[in-house]
């Protein structure tokens, strides 16, 4: 009774779906989905190779230094980093009284402590980065209707974040001749960019990079678009995932304890087993 | 329950014979997963999986009830309360990663037993209740999971819990009041957080209940074992303890290593991105996806794309869903066939691997765009999964004619058994 109840509600199913098959299928045939130009010209990220890559990778502190200045100099005029304290600054080889200069170069929001309204005051290292908006009508009134994502953990945020951030500001171009000719009709809007690394290929955001030597460095290095693109992604994947280090410093131990264990797990379970050897062993 | 040639529990300490004397649990300790429990001598490492999932079941507590110390289930903090864990507290980044992924471990090691099941007919008589608390614990899990993913309060848990709470909005008549109800409002918000970070913390306390009466229904009739010959002797069987404990610890260690590796050096591997941006309402990412260990079912659920009978496409793709699940429940009487392991049954086995394939195939695209030809595959695959449950496996084990059994384990495994023709089972 169970079988014949079964068989009858398997084959419902089944009819069922198979129908849904044949719709679609009809349907498809009818009308092929139409080719979209983000389809067809949206672009993987490029290569970008980081001191922090594989699973022995370890950051490098001066380019964090410079990947900062350029959201400090740069990105902070319109992207918050809502989740990083000046403390954290400490990890990027800054000296204490250094973090303290940083944070006091920021005006963050403070109450007056004699009338009890609210100012502006320098910040401290306990402070957190500001933002750049008051909120997100300001920050849309400002950037042609969109609000300029926070950034502290736009590394994780995308697929193969830190190359996507890269192509993204190194990506800005002309719309190519043949995807007008293709796709009239997806001319980028007035106001918008084209970038064919961006999922749906126009964005809100002017390219932010776009002069050698728009920050000057203090290390000598060379401040082209394409080395500030650089710096600033391996920053903002800092900024992501600050234990990195820590993470695979703890990560190495760990295994080879397990390894080690599980040897000695392995041949004390061949001892036990010994006497119990099949025809097979 | 058991075998009369079990050990029998003698305390050696005074102090044990005490407390055995007022409350026999160093006893019930020992008869369960000591020395006191005769287990068949031929498992293989797919009986590891069991202890495995224990494991996973700690774990998961352990690492969750300490995140529930530092985490806020308010929806203007929740996202920045976990953020603050990985950053600020201290090892709360191990803690969070560890418990991520020890979610996707522990669907694995549940994942691989149930398939043990599936091929060694393990739910056939008379392990027929085991099965059924499996069930139970899987479906259970299902809910804690899904309840788990929405907590950080990024952009898929707010989108996840939106489209599943949806789909009780399929249901005639009482769906959409019972959608309400459920998520405490008609969007997911600051009330649906809050109750499912209140289930989320007790549901794993009831799958600890639940696994205590699977692992005493175990005992009764003991373990199965892959020739699926139930046990005629003494020599067919040794104590669990010392065998299968080193042998589990073994197996420990291999799924700890393989486990480390992805929480220290891949922990978002089986994320997604959108996770890491805080909920937004009013901003729906381009594909809502669950996690992968969803990813078959979802994949059952999007294949109804079309109205059938009297049944509208999106109320025939959410009881394709459960259903898809809650055929687990009849296995026991939908395979009749008298031999337990697929390793006898040849018709089977063919279909068993089909299966797996299948499940494979749905996986694949559930976590995939919904659009062609992912969906036209999944329609496919979908077609053979009920197929399988219901209509393939009652008629292959009608027809199919099985290869001959071993007499016993300890045939089996030394190639002949004199004393068990000589002694039959008690
Ligand atoms: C003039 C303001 C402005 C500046 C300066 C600026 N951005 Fe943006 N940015 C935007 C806006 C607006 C958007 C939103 C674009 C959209 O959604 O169309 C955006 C979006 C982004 C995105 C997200 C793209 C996506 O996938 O959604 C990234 C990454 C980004 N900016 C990085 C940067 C970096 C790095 C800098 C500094 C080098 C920077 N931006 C400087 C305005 C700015
Ligand atoms: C929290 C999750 C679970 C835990 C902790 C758990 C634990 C165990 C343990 C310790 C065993 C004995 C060892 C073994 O045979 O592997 C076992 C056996 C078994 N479990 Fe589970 N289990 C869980 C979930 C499930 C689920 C979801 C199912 C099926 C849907 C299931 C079905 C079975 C069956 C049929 C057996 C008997 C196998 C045999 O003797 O051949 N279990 N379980």
């Amino acid at each position: 009774m169970t079988r014949l109840i079964g068989i009858l509600v398997g084959l419902f199913f089944t009819v069922a779906v198979l129908w849904a098959f044949v719709t679609g299928a009809a349907n498809y045939i009818a009308e092929p989905p139409a080719a979209t130009a983000e389809h067809e010209f949206h672009r993987h990220p490029k290569e970008l190779h980081l001191s922090s890559d594989g699973p022995f990778g370890t950051f490098d502190k001066q380019q964090l230094q410079r990947g900062f200045q350029v959201y400090k100099e740069v990105c902070s005029a319109c992207h918050s980093l809502n989740h990083v304290a000046f403390r954290d600054l400490a990890a990027l080889g800054y000296s204490e009284p250094e973090v303290k200069a940083i944070a006091a170069g920021f005006q963050v929001p403070g109450v007056d402590p004699n009338t009890g309204e609210e100012t502006l005051r320098p910040g401290t290292p306990t402070d957190y980065f500001p933002k750049p908006y008051p909120n997100d009508i300001a920050a849309r009134a400002a950037n042609n209707n969109a609000v300029p994502p926070d950034l502290s953990l736009m590394a994780k945020a995308r697929h193969n974040g830190p190359a996507y951030i890269y192509s993204l500001l190194t990506g800005f171009q002309d719309q190519p001749a043949e995807l007008l000719k293709e796709f009239p009709e997806a001319k980028t809007p007035t106001g918008l960019h084209y970038n064919p690394y961006f999922a749906n290929l126009n964005l809100a955001m002017a390219p932010p990079l776009t002069t050698t030597d728009q920050v000057s460095y203090g290390d000598g290095t060379k401040a082209t678009v394409d080395q500030m693109a650089q710096d600033v992604s391996a920053f903002l994947l800092w900024t992501a995932e600050p234990k990195l280090e820590k993470r695979r410093q703890t990560g190495w131990p760990v295994l080879g304890f397990l390894l080690f264990a599980t040897v000695l797990a392995y041949l004390a379970k061949q001892q036990v087993w010994a006497d119990k050897k099949g025809k097979k062993g | 329950m058991s075998f009369p040639w079990a050990n029998e529990y003698t305390p050696s300490h005074p102090v044990m014979k005490w407390v055995d004397e007022k409350l026999p649990l160093p006893r019930f300790v020992y008869n369960a997963v000591g020395a006191g429990y005769p287990v068949p001598r031929n498992l293989n490492y797919f009986w590891n999986f069991g202890v495995l999932a224990g494991f996973c079941l700690v774990l998961q507590i352990v690492t969750g009830v300490i995140l529930a110390m530092h985490y806020a289930p308010n929806a203007l903090v929740a996202f920045d309360s976990t953020e603050h864990i990985m950053r600020d507290v201290n090892w709360g980044w191990m803690l969070r990663y560890a418990h991520a992924n020890g979610a996707s471990a522990f669907f694995v090691v549940v994942y691989l037993h149930i398939f043990r099941g599936f091929f060694f007919g393990s739910y056939k008589a008379p392990r027929e209740m085991i099965w059924l608390l499996g069930v139970v614990i899987f479906l259970l899990m299902m809910a804690t999971a899904f309840m788990g993913y929405v907590l950080p309060w990024g952009q898929m848990s707010f989108w996840g819990a939106k489209v599943i709470t949806g789909l009780f909005g399929a249901i005639p008549v009482i769906g959409e009041p019972l959608q309400i109800w459920l998520l405490g409002g008609y969007a997911p918000d600051n009330a649906s957080l809050n109750r499912f970070f209140s289930l989320h913390f007790l549901l794993p306390f009831v799958i600890a209940a639940v696994v205590i009466l699977h692992i005493w229904a175990l005992h009764i009739p003991g373990s199965s074992n892959p020739t699926g010959v139930e046990v005629k002797t003494e020599s067919d069987t040794v104590p669990f303890h010392p065998y299968y404990t080193a042998k589990d610890g073994f197996g420990l260690g291999v799924f700890l290593i393989l486990y480390c590796a992805m929480l220290f050096f891949l922990p978002n591997a089986l994320g997604h991105p959108d996770n890491y941006i805080p909920a937004n309402p009013m901003s729906t990412p381009a594909h809502i996806v669950p996690e992968w260990y969803f990813w078959p079912f979802y994949a059952i659920l999007r294949a109804f794309t079309a109205d059938f009978l009297f049944f509208p496409a999106k109320l025939m793709g959410v009881l394709a869903m459960f259903s898809a699940i809650l055929v687990w429940f009849f296995l026991p009487w939908l395979d009749n066939s008298p031999v337990r392991s697929g390793h006898f049954r040849p018709l089977f086995r063919k279909f068993f691997y089909v299966l797996m394939l299948d499940v494979l195939v749905l996986g694949y695209c559930g976590g995939a765009p919904a659009a062609e030809p992912y969906v036209m595959i999944s329609q496919i695959a979908t077609a053979y999964y009920f197929l399988h449950f219901l209509v393939i496996l009652p008629i292959v084990s009608s027809i199919e004619k099985p290869e001959p059994l071993p007499y016993s384990i300890t045939e089996a495994v030394l190639g002949s058994d004199d004393k068990a023709a000589l002694k039959p089972a008690s």
